[in-house]
């Protein structure tokens, strides 16, 4: 490799760096005012609609300059390095596994072979800076809070592993372009689809169990508002509080970009009709832009069509007690997943 | 023929074989017990068969000249009667036996009580204030209470004439 | 069978298994004391409650109350009979229409005075009313304790309607100062009545929305089903009345049992806890009542409507007394059904301008003792469930 084609491959791979980490930040602060607005449109009221002008659509920027130059408070009796350093953990953690999220064919950071396994590895890194979180803030309620997101996560971890295996198993390959790639030809080809019924099954486990990974309704307990006051980030505020909500709602992202990339046909369109141009290897670059501008579009939108069902049932549902949690987690979700593996890989052998 | 508070003060006295006074001049008659009969009092009220009262629903402090008193409000679902038993406490630290052990429900009222009047129930299980901070002085109910200046380097309230209380802080500079 | 006596697996010596037991034990021995408040979303006010935990595992609570008492009692003995009334309505803030009726109607059995059955009729109606508003809160806050958000802002929508008609009423949305000693403050606006007229179809789809979205939704009924029971003699027990009363399966409603305000005259039901998904006396018996309450204070409502409808207008401040100077001696124990259960008030007159002394006996006071009683055992998200199935409102607590 030439000195010249590895700077220009630094250089695209550093520009689709700060591309993801724009259109996450971007994101955000999309789905912060969304989630406001599907919240104030469910509960028979408006929302924000005064700051920016049209239905308030910059309040989330003006609450993130807000938190921006609020005062840093750290308490007394933390343990600073932890504390300082914990959002930091967390939000490495949920940025790290967009390096492998497929946005379209050749909008993947890196199309690693185990890309799955590397989405699980880094995802549970968030467990750790939540942990600390909770431990450094010496404050009881804080550590209620991280103790309970760390079995929770832990253990959620599981049946999320064991439903994304049935796609791999399907498809034969961890990477996360392979995976996507099968499924083009219209939504009968899509995982969720074209496996019935175990595909479905692990598609709603996978979902549930997400929503207690990323620690929304109905299994928000380590942040529960009306018991934990606010779990691990109580002791928490101005710009290292807005990390851990950047952080929550990029995991939110997250998740249903995997949904997205793993069940549901990734860039690809309902309908063949609707995909980009075919790319070959002599296309022009315009075909190339379009073609995975349009896949980048179908993408993006499945993924926030998800975000928005995660919404829907936040505002829609009571929260579960820990118990029930757990119980839900290892007597209903594991079992199911369990015999939903055993039963496809049969079902892969009798197809062979 | 429901039973009367006249009935009920016989049957008492009966069974604790003293005169029982009720008290007129009042649209809901009192009995005045003795405050070392109170006990006995009390058990035969909620255990005989036809009185039955099980519920207690208030113990009230009150100060009369200097002289402190609690009354006792229960009422029988069996009757269905109201009944109000007096109790007197006499002395510079008054004194009156607990009723806890035979009504749970007496239990944060006589703390009330304790808290407002500085009554002492002899027998409570947790004598400690309730409603003021466990190292408040005086006891605020009494007729004679003034309250302090500051607590704690917090200012509280002043006294001025008329009886009403004005924060210090506003009548400060 | 303890953890002591257990067939050991091979290659492991007693001795060994005990020095495991006593590190097991003595870890699990130990107590996180917890302060639940008093800064807490749960805790509806100030309370604060002390708790021993083991775990998510509540041992024992205590709950310190106070943190609001600006002795009430005391004020009352400065002020005069009428100027009581406002004090009253800060006792229970979300019921103050039923904490005015029982001072009132306690002072107007003391001084003997008649009010008209119209003014008797517009107090059932605005207490009534104000019962619904109250329980809307109960409610709404509880589903915000579950963790439901949507249906509290769904009720609170109701709510301001009522809060709306108050307003027009007597010019105030949460403290009214409206029954007073011999009469009312105002007599009806004009018109007032049609809107509440109004006001009730819109009401009564409110229930079975409220059922279908949180009442009988799945994860709800698991957080309340059998969770911190409160058995009737229990209840008895501790003097615990109104809706927590009736979930525990006793069919006790002084608006029954003691009717006052001519109450004996309306046809309602009293809606009792019948364990329909758990034991009876749970939180979810305490909560449904409160539901089920609000139907049968619409029936109320109407009733006293169609009454009101057919009244000559008179003056609602006829029967007030000219001057309080001289009022007759005696002292008496009155108690009303108010929105969070029997709400007493003993009054003593020495004959002065002046109350000698004016006792109120809160029902939530009553129903926070028995927390200690119900507490060991509970995880700390039940303890949640249990301070607002109780529906205890500190400003009457502390007073």
């Amino acid at each position: 490799m030439t000195f010249s084609t590895a700077m220009t491959s630094l250089i695209l791979k550093s520009s689709f760096a700060i591309g993801v980490v724009t259109f996450v930040s971007l994101f955000v602060l999309l789905a912060i005012w969304l989630e406001r607005k599907v919240a104030g449109h469910m509960q028979d009221r408006l929302g924000p609609m005064e700051t920016g002008g049209w239905h308030g659509w910059s309040q989330t920027i003006a609450d993130a300059i807000k938190l921006l130059i609020k005062e840093d408070i750290i308490p007394d009796a933390a343990d600073k390095p932890l504390f300082k350093l914990a959002p930091y953990i967390v939000f490495a953690g949920t940025m790290a596994s967009f390096a492998v999220i497929p946005f379209a064919a050749m909008l993947i950071g890196a199309d690693l072979n185990i890309g799955v396994y590397y989405l699980v590895a880094v995802s549970s890194l968030v467990v750790i800076g939540i942990l600390m979180a909770g431990w450094s803030s010496n404050n009881k309620w804080a550590l209620y809070g991280s103790m309970r997101s760390a079995a929770q996560m832990v253990s959620y971890e599981i049946p999320i592993g064991l439903s994304l295996l049935v796609p791999i198993m399907l498809a034969g390959s961890l990477s996360m372009g392979d995976l996507v790639g099968l499924q083009e030809g219209g939504m009968h080809h899509w995982t969720i689809f074209s496996h019935l019924p175990f595909a479905l099954i692990a598609f709603v486990i996978y979902f549930w169990a997400s929503l207690a990974e990323t620690n929304r309704t109905p299994f928000d307990l380590p942040e529960a508002e009306s018991e934990l006051v606010a779990g691990y980030h109580v002791e928490y505020s101005g710009m290292r509080f807005a990390m851990f909500f950047l952080a929550e709602y990029c995991n939110m992202f997250v998740v249903a970009a995997v949904a997205t990339a793993l069940f549901l046909g990734g860039w690809y369109a309902p309908i063949p009709f609707l995909d980009g141009p075919d790319v070959g290897a002599n296309s022009s670059m315009l075909t190339q832009i379009l073609s995975n501008g349009i896949g980048f579009f179908w993408f993006t939108f499945k993924a926030t069509m998800l975000v928005l069902v995660q919404m829907w049932l936040r505002w829609t549902l009571p929260r579960l007690r820990v118990d029930q949690l757990m119980h839900i987690c290892w007597k209903v979700f594991l079992p199911f997943s369990f015999v939903n593996v055993l039963l496809v890989s049969l079902w892969i052998a009798l197809r062979k | 023929m429901p039973l009367t508070i006249e009935d009920v003060a016989t049957r008492l006295s009966t069974q604790l074989n003293i005169s029982l006074s009720l008290e007129p001049n009042s649209p809901a008659p009192l009995i005045i017990i003795p405050a070392d009969l109170l006990r006995d009092a009390s058990k035969f009220l909620r255990d005989d068969d036809a009185l039955r009262f099980e519920s207690l629903n208030c113990i009230t402090g009150v100060e009369r000249a200097g002289a402190y008193e609690i009354v006792i409000t229960l009422y029988s679902a069996t009757i269905p009667l109201m009944l109000n038993l007096k109790v007197k406490a006499t002395g510079e630290d008054p004194a009156i036996p607990s009723v806890t052990d035979i009504w749970p429900a007496a239990d944060w009222h006589e703390r009330e009580v304790f808290d407002m009047f500085g009554i002492r129930f002899e027998g409570h299980y947790d004598h400690r204030r309730i409603l003021c901070a466990d190292d408040w002085e005086g006891f605020p109910l009494r007729k004679d209470y003034q309250p302090p200046l500051f607590f704690h380097n917090i200012p509280v309230t002043v006294n001025v004439p008329g009886g009403l209380q004005i924060p210090l802080t506003r009548i400060a500079k | 069978m303890t953890t002591r006596d257990v067939d050991l697996p091979v290659g492991l010596t007693p001795e060994k298994w005990y020095e495991a037991v006593d590190a097991i034990e003595s870890v699990h021995g130990e107590k996180m004391v917890l302060q639940m408040g008093p800064q807490h979303p749960a805790t509806h006010g100030v309370l604060r409650l002390e708790l021993e935990t083991d775990g998510e595992l509540i041992v024992k609570a205590t709950p310190h109350i106070g943190y609001l008492h600006r002795c009430f009692e005391k004020v009352c003995e400065n002020m005069t009979w009428p100027q009581v009334v406002p004090y009253t309505d800060r006792l229970d803030y979300c019921g103050s229409m039923n904490n005015n009726l029982g001072y009132v109607l306690g002072a107007e059995k003391l001084f003997s005075i008649e009010v008209s059955e119209r003014v008797q009729t517009i107090r059932v109606l605005v207490c009534e009313m104000n019962r619904i508003a109250s329980h809307l809160v109960a409610v709404g806050t509880y589903g915000l304790d579950i963790g439901a958000w949507t249906p509290f802002l769904f009720l609170f929508q109701a709510r301001e309607h009522i809060l709306d008609l108050f307003d027009e009423l007597c010019g105030g949305r949460l403290l009214y100062n409206y029954i007073w000693i011999g009469g009312l403050s105002h007599d009806l606006p004009d018109g007032w009545l049609k809107k509440v007229r109004k006001f009730i179809p819109y009401f009564e789809p409110r229930i079975p929305e409220l059922n279908s979205l949180l009442s009988y939704n799945k994860i709800f009924v698991e957080r309340l089903a059998n969770v911190a029971v409160i058995p009737a003699d229990l209840a008895i027990r501790y003097g615990v009345t109104g809706p927590n009363l009736r979930g525990a399966g006793v069919a006790w409603d002084l608006r029954k049992a003691e009717p006052y305000s001519g109450y004996e005259t309306y046809e309602f039901e009293i809606p009792v806890g019948r364990g329909e998904v758990g034991t009876v006396g749970d939180c979810f018996d305490r909560y449904i009542v409160r539901v089920n309450e609000m139907v049968q204070s619409i029936r109320i409502i109407e009733q006293a409507l169609d009454r009101l409808e057919k009244m000559e207008k008179d003056d609602v401040q006829a029967a007030i007394p000219k001057t309080f100077a001289k009022v007759p001696i005696g002292e008496l124990y009155f108690r009303t059904e108010a929105t969070k259960g029997e709400l007493g008030f003993y009054i003593i007159s020495d004959g002065k301008q002046k109350p000698n002394r004016l006792k109120c006996r809160a029902p939530s006071f009553c129903a926070l003792s028995v927390i200690p009683e119900v507490s060991p055992g509970l995880l700390i998200a039940d303890m949640v469930a249990l301070i607002g199935s109780l529906d205890v409102v500190l400003g009457e607590v502390d007073r």
